[in-house]
């Protein structure tokens, strides 16, 4: 089958400065699809060049099949967009908002009254309908914001960074309402950079960082593949931490900051050790996507 | 890419203006003390004050020659500020147009939209200036209604010229420039207080290559009950303005959010 989106050695230059490095990204069709990447990545670029918002310095970009830039109007009457920061129109009410972004999609306040009631009540907004934006919290905006891209029933929808500020009830809540949005046929392709939230929500994932696609593939592989099953953190003097670290065999330790992170296949004989350093704190837990997407975009900080 | 570039009228563009016109419904009770209350002033102050020491030393009476003068300058204002103040507010600190551009709609339906909306918004204006005008005596007859088109031209096109202004700003305060050095001396030279023939023939040439005396122009006959010259002329200047204006604005915003 023919996949959603098709990018084909896509490059974006801001003057000399290479945001996007021949990117090459198919999203096949029903999947919920992640773009995975620190600060400054490329991903928030990636999305609005395929919404043919800002012109490319190379390479090819087919959505629907179509071409982009040039199906832009056709392209965008199919797709959904939530966007990074709310833009949602502090002229008017929640219920106002849907109605007149519908009227951006060419659809009458009349055709989409019961398509508009449907969304509150999807987005549990039905009671806040007359409010007014500047009273909504941050989680009912992000909620309204994505109650208003699914106003023209859109086959691809498009999130960037859906969840990020948002308190732990709020994102599953939405992680929840995008499975289920998965669940009628529709195409999802996110950007994040919370790794529980790709782990429970993309059934595959790219990695980009520098404009480029370091690993792509489903969580669960990408773990299996980059990472050892297990993860010891342990925390303590980072001297005497490390001496008592220093004799493990079949272990990759890593020291970031004051904790030394050891990945493994099997953890007993360090648990043993661990056992006999009680002035050591240490948390035992399966390895993650976490794990995978530092081992390979590394640690030093972005911004 | 190339059909996508070139600005054309579409349909789209009425989502827009319906938008706006929205956000104006909720502010009509505070709008019409504006509309009706500045004119007012300006037309008993200066048409009736100053009017009496001028006297009859023209061929219609002073209110008249001010309200239709005030008359075309306030569709050039309103006009102006809304493409100013109230686009740079949607395009910038709101991001409104972010969101719509998620949509079919593309900037040059946006700003397509947004002019029409600023016309409007010097149509109603001009309605209510046209109203106190009539009861103050100023207007001669039913054509003076002929200004009311007149007035939706005149919107597109300043509308149109101060997108190019918004565009470049990064902040309200550079609205002020244009404001000052252009809108207050076409404003104050055009003929919308005194004759324009009182000036040096150097400066009525330029006056005449500039739109607002073009504007003063159409309306000041329709208001007086005199016959009306050079439409074409008049018409064409307004026109070639606010074709130009809106190209270069498409530009330059696309430019500014296509990034």
């Amino acid at each position: 089958m023919q996949p959603v989106v098709d990018i084909r050695g896509l490059t974006k230059r801001f003057g000399d400065r290479e945001v996007l490095r021949g990117l090459d990204l198919a999203v096949p069709a029903g999947v919920c699809f992640g773009v995975l990447g620190p600060n400054g990545a490329g991903k928030t670029t990636l999305l609005r060049a395929l919404l043919g918002l800002t012109p490319v310095s190379g390479g090819e970009i087919r959505v629907f099949g179509e071409s982009m830039p040039v199906a832009g109007r056709a392209v965008r009457a199919r797709c959904g967009v939530v966007p990074q920061a709310d833009n949602l129109d502090p002229d008017f009410t929640v219920i106002e908002n849907l109605r007149v972004y519908a009227g951006y999609f060419g659809l009458s306040a009349v055709a989409v009254a019961d398509r508009i009631r449907e969304l509150l009540a999807f987005v549990e907004l039905t009671d806040r309908a007359d409010a007014p934006i500047a009273t909504l919290s941050g989680g009912m905006k992000r909620r309204l914001t994505m109650a208003r891209a699914l106003i023209n029933r859109p086959e691809l929808i498009i999130l960037d960074e859906p969840t990020t500020g948002l308190d732990p009830q709020v994102r599953r809540m939405i992680w929840a309402r995008l499975r289920a949005l998965r669940e009628q046929g529709r195409t999802l392709l996110l950007t994040t950079h919370y790794m529980d939230e790709a782990e429970r929500l993309c059934d595959e994932l790219v990695i980009i960082d520098h404009g480029q696609i370091l690993e792509r593939g489903s969580p669960r592989d990408l773990i299996r593949k980059h990472v050892e099953p297990e993860v010891l953190e342990v925390r303590g003097k980072v001297e005497q931490a490390g001496s008592a670290l220093a004799n493990s065999a079949d272990t990759r330790i890593e020291l970031i900051g004051d904790i030394h992170y050891c990945y493994t296949r099997d953890a007993r004989s360090l648990l043993a050790t661990l056992e006999q350093h009680r002035e050591l704190t240490f948390l035992h837990r399966p390895s993650s996507l976490e794990d995978v997407f530092l081992k390979l975009t590394g640690h030093e900080l972005r911004d | 890419m190339q059909n996508t570039l070139r600005p054309r009228f579409r349909h789209a563009a009425f989502a827009i203006w319906a938008r706006n016109m929205l956000v104006l419904r909720k502010m009509m009770g505070p709008s019409i003390v504006i509309n009706l209350g500045e004119p007012l002033l300006y037309m008993v102050g200066l048409g009736f004050g100053l009017g009496l020491y001028i006297g009859g030393q023209m061929d219609m009476p002073y209110l008249t020659f001010l309200a239709s003068g005030f008359l075309a300058a306030s569709a050039m204002n309103t006009a102006t500020f809304e493409a100013l103040f109230g686009v740079f507010t949607r395009m910038v600190p709101q991001k409104s147009y972010d969101a719509m551009l998620a949509s079919p709609i593309e900037i040059a339906d946006i700003l397509a939209g947004e002019i029409l909306y600023c016309a409007t918004k010097s149509v109603i204006h001009g309605t209510g200036i046209l109203v106190v005008a009539t009861l103050l005596g100023a207007v001669s007859g039913w054509q003076a209604l002929w200004v009311l088109p007149i007035l939706f031209l005149v919107g597109l096109t300043f509308a149109s010229l101060a997108l190019i202004m918004t565009a470049f700003a990064s902040s309200y305060a550079y609205f002020s420039y244009y404001t000052t050095l252009v809108m207050m001396p076409l404003m104050m030279l055009s003929g919308v207080f005194f004759p324009v023939s009182v000036l040096p023939e150097v400066m009525q040439n330029i006056l005449y290559g500039l739109p607002l005396i073009h504007a003063v122009q159409l309306v000041r006959p329709l208001m007086a009950g005199l016959p009306v010259t050079d439409v074409a002329l008049h018409l064409s200047v307004l026109v070639a303005y606010g074709v130009v204006g809106y190209l270069i604005g498409v530009r330059l915003v696309r430019k500014r959010l296509s990034v």
